[in-house]
């Protein structure tokens, strides 16, 4: 077990400099950003030259990238263009949208799987049809227009929440948008606890276990439960990256300032610190929760061992 | 049966107890909002895009606060636009070159210390010395000694640390040398960048950014970057235009349509911002509460006359024909709901007749006329190649939209559907690349954004053989001379005047198409009264008050 996960952090560390410098590449790509300083005006050569300086954009690209590593790793990210350090941006902005990706997972983990059970048992069913008919809807509508339309009603008409989130990001405040980040994740994993649980009804260790006589409840959570949720739980894990990077619509509805904004921020303005960096540590998110997923496995299904 | 009704019992149970966790949370964010808020004005913002120092901020964000926490020598008085004295006494000259400048005493800056003339120099020459690398540093350009703190070449060492054309006299007067006459140099004064400093600004910069002193009306009680600012009235301020408020408070949004929901939600109070797909219901979600007057922004699309194509007499006409081909009317009226107005000169109405603003300047040339504009290109031999492109970047402010529009109109006209072709540029700084590299081949966008409400502002940088962002490469001696003597000029009329003529060379030579003069917009919540903005379109801040 623990040369397994030692092996998997090693593995790691290929993946963490290929992918700031597949993005350091790309943010590179899309021009020279000093320009744009400037305005509707004409950049003043002198000062455009200064500012290229500063920012290591008067060197070769592969230059530009071995000085961002090495800053990196005396835990400096570099600076945005407006003078804050991007560490400082990370500081705000991680947390904010860590909570918002809790929300979110905690709706698709209670409803989502709660609804799949039901529709699952109730295979058929109207129950089981209605609970269809709702994902269907949620995954045909954007989220954009859902946002805003719910955002509008319980915000100006009803007035029930704020519909701008304060700089604090409450969790209280972040139920609402949370419940809209996670509508569409919560459709998939309703459509996936469904038909796991269908399948596995039908399994010879449920017919064994409601033979022995075993109350319906422990039958379902303990036997059905428990091995139906394997594709559940690896579709979470990947999702626990998109909540956090892919927020960015939700975001801007709610006008949270998380990594989606700041993300949509540094490419908009072309500052390859803010978006390598931002980038770089939602890969190492994605990378720990596919672990910590993979090691979930083991225990939801004793049959599966590390070594 | 039994199971599905006790199953549909427990996940209503559960909605209806999302939804009441839901309200609670509502009900917590309201009082909490309520509670910051308090007599406060809520405004929206956006995060600025440079660090906040007077010298490096080019656009209105940032301006918003400096124009808060600031006070220069000179104001612009919101609804005139006139340059009216602050912490001057008096600016002195004999020659429109050599000026001796008294400012006020007892003006004190936010941490206690007080201004002086000093203060003055140091800011300028601050801003203008190339190793601090302000973006605003071409303000100073026209003081003697600019050259040698900021040589123009890149990678050219400075050769002094301050400009000689400064020398301060004692406390209250300093003088300034100019590199050439220029008699509207005062009038500029109200810009921003030429805000006084404290000693604080020097002795520790990274913790003065953090939280930066000024001497204004307001001072900033606490900074959020990217999220939010308070600005509470700085008791000991000494200009006439105090606060006639408790304070302000910054509200950074990502999105404008946020802004304008929580406006219509009673959450924000001025919203400067409006977004486009609401401007059409605004006027009337707002019951009135909305402003749509001019701002000091001119939209205008030029041409590369460094292309040869683009160079001698036929393609002047093509120019004015091309001008009179563009329905400006109907443009603005079905894609900007009328927050543009057609131009009808090379200036901006904020500028006021004194000022040098006239309408109809441009004449025929401007009002949209089909049949004229079909003989004058096809007398002139038609579009060079046959056809033009049009130039922007489309990643904001319907772009995209309007140059659709205006090319539609050009192609109605010549009767032919490739004669104007639209060019999206997916970002404004590769579209700025382009075109200060010279790699445009036909007419491009240019958006000007008046940095004092001047007529020269409008003029000299863009159209000047050497101006800063005369992107069109557009070089008339006769132009450059009436500009050099309306510079010279003793008096603002014989100099407004003399602009005014060289303005009319403009129609002649059309090196741009004047398109329409923005405006700046904004709505406002029942709870403040007194909302306007100044000619940069910036809420006056300072006159809003709260019921």
């Amino acid at each position: 077990m623990g040369r397994y996960i030692i092996r998997r952090l090693l593995q790691m560390i290929p993946v963490f400099i290929g992918a700031t410098f597949l993005i350091f590449v790309m943010v590179y790509a899309l021009g020279d950003p000093v320009g744009a300083l400037f305005g509707d005006r004409a950049p003043d050569p002198a000062t455009a030259a200064r500012l290229r300086a500063e920012f290591n954009l008067d060197k070769p690209l592969y230059q530009q990238y071995l000085l961002y590593m090495r800053d990196i790793f005396t835990g400096d990210f570099g600076t945005a263009f407006n003078g804050r350090p991007v560490t400082e941006l990370m500081a705000d902005a991680f947390p904010v949208s860590f909570r918002l990706m809790l929300v979110a997972l905690a709706f698709e983990i209670v409803f989502g799987i709660v609804l799949g059970v039901v529709s699952g048992l109730r295979r058929g069913r109207a129950v089981d049809t209605t609970v269809l008919m709702f994902t269907l809807v949620v995954i045909a509508i954007p989220t954009f227009v859902l946002g805003t339309t719910l955002q509008f009603f319980l915000g100006v008409e009803l007035a029930w929440i704020d519909p701008a989130v304060s700089p604090d990001a409450r969790f209280s405040e972040l139920i609402v948008p949370g419940l809209i980040l996670a509508m569409v994740s919560l459709a998939y994993v309703t459509r996936l606890t469904r038909t796991s649980v269908v399948e596995n009804l039908r399994a010879d260790y449920i017919r064994t276990a409601v033979a022995k006589g075993l109350p319906r409840l422990r039958v379902t959570v303990r036997h059905l439960l428990r091995n139906s949720l394997i594709p559940v739980v690896t579709y979470l894990g990947a999702d626990i990256g998109t909540l956090m990077a892919g927020a960015i619509v939700t975001e801007r509805i709610f006008n949270i300032q998380g990594v989606g904004y700041q993300l949509f921020q540094g490419i908009v303005r072309q500052n390859s610190p803010t978006v390598v960096g931002f980038v770089t540590v939602l890969v190492l998110i994605f990378l720990l929760a596919n672990l910590l997923v993979d090691l979930g496995y083991a225990v939801l299904d004793p049959r599966i061992r590390y070594a | 049966m039994r199971g599905g009704t006790r199953l549909a019992t427990a996940v209503a149970g559960l909605v209806a107890l999302a939804l009441a966790a839901t309200a609670c949370g509502g009900d917590d964010g309201g009082g909490g909002g309520a509670g910051a808020g308090g007599e406060l004005v809520r405004a929206s913002w956006g995060e600025p895009q440079h660090p906040l120092e007077p010298a490096n901020t080019n656009e209105v964000q940032g301006g918003k606060v400096l124009d808060m926490i600031f006070r220069g020598l000179k104001r612009y008085n919101p609804d005139t636009a006139e340059a009216e004295n602050a912490m001057a006494e008096s600016i002195e000259t004999e020659d429109q070159q050599n000026f001796t400048i008294t400012i006020e005493d007892g003006w004190t800056f936010q941490d206690g210390t007080p201004v002086t003339a000093q203060s003055y120099v140091d800011a300028w020459n601050y801003g203008a010395h190339i190793d601090n690398a302000q973006i605003g540093s071409y303000f100073f350009e026209f003081i003697d000694g600019y050259d040698d703190v900021h040589p123009a070449e890149e990678g050219r060492q400075p050769t002094a640390d301050t400009m000689s054309g400064l020398e301060v006299v004692d406390d209250t007067t300093f003088t300034v040398r100019l590199r050439e006459p220029f008699s509207l140099w005062p009038e500029t004064l109200g810009y921003a960048a030429y805000a006084p400093l404290p000693q604080s600004f020097f002795d520790n910069h990274d913790a003065w950014l953090e939280k930066p002193v000024g001497n204004g009306p307001y001072l900033i009680d606490s900074y959020q970057p990217s999220r939010s600012m308070t600005l509470v009235p700085y008791e000991d301020f000494a200009g006439d235009d105090a606060a006639q408020n408790d304070g302000v408070e910054l509200i950074v949004y990502t999105d404008n349509s946020t802004a304008y929901t929580d406006l219509q939600a009673g959450n924000l109070d001025v919203a400067d911002d409006i977004p486009a797909a609401q401007l059409r219901n605004a006027e009337q979600d707002l019951d009135g509460r909305f402003i749509n007057q001019p701002a000091g922004i001119i939209q205008t699309v030029s041409f590369p006359l460094y292309q040869e194509e683009w160079q001698g007499e036929e393609a002047r006409r093509i120019r004015q024909g091309l001008s009179r081909a563009i329905d400006r009317e109907q443009i603005t009226r079905t894609i900007f709901n009328d927050t543009r107005t057609p131009a009808t000169d090379f200036t901006s109405p904020v500028l006021q007749e004194a000022g040098g603003y006239q309408e109809g300047l441009c004449g025929d040339v401007c009002e949209f006329d089909a049949d004229a504009a079909r003989e004058m290109i096809e007398d002139a031999g038609g579009l060079p190649g046959g056809s033009v492109t049009l130039t922007s970047n489309v990643d904001t402010g319907s772009h995209r939209e309007w140059m659709d529009a205006a090319c539609n109109s050009i192609n109605n006209v010549l009767g032919d559907t490739d004669a104007c072709v639209v060019n999206p540029v997916p970002t404004f700084a590769d579209f700025r690349n382009q075109v200060t590299n010279d790699r445009m081949t036909g007419m491009f966008r240019t958006g000007w954004q008046m940095d004092y409400p001047l007529i020269q502002n409008f003029l000299q940088p863009i159209y000047y053989s050497t101006g800063s962002s005369n992107d069109s490469g557009y070089d008339n001696p006769e132009f450059d001379a009436l500009v050099d003597r309306a510079n010279a000029a003793e008096s603002e009329e014989e100099a407004v005047d003399l602009f005014q003529q060289a303005e009319e060379l403009l129609v002649e030579d059309m090196p741009a198409i004047p398109l329409w003069y923005q405006n700046g917009i904004a709505g406002y919540s029942e709870r403040v009264d007194n909302v306007k903005l100044n000619p940069f379109s910036v809420p006056v801040f300072t006159d809003i008050t709260v019921d």
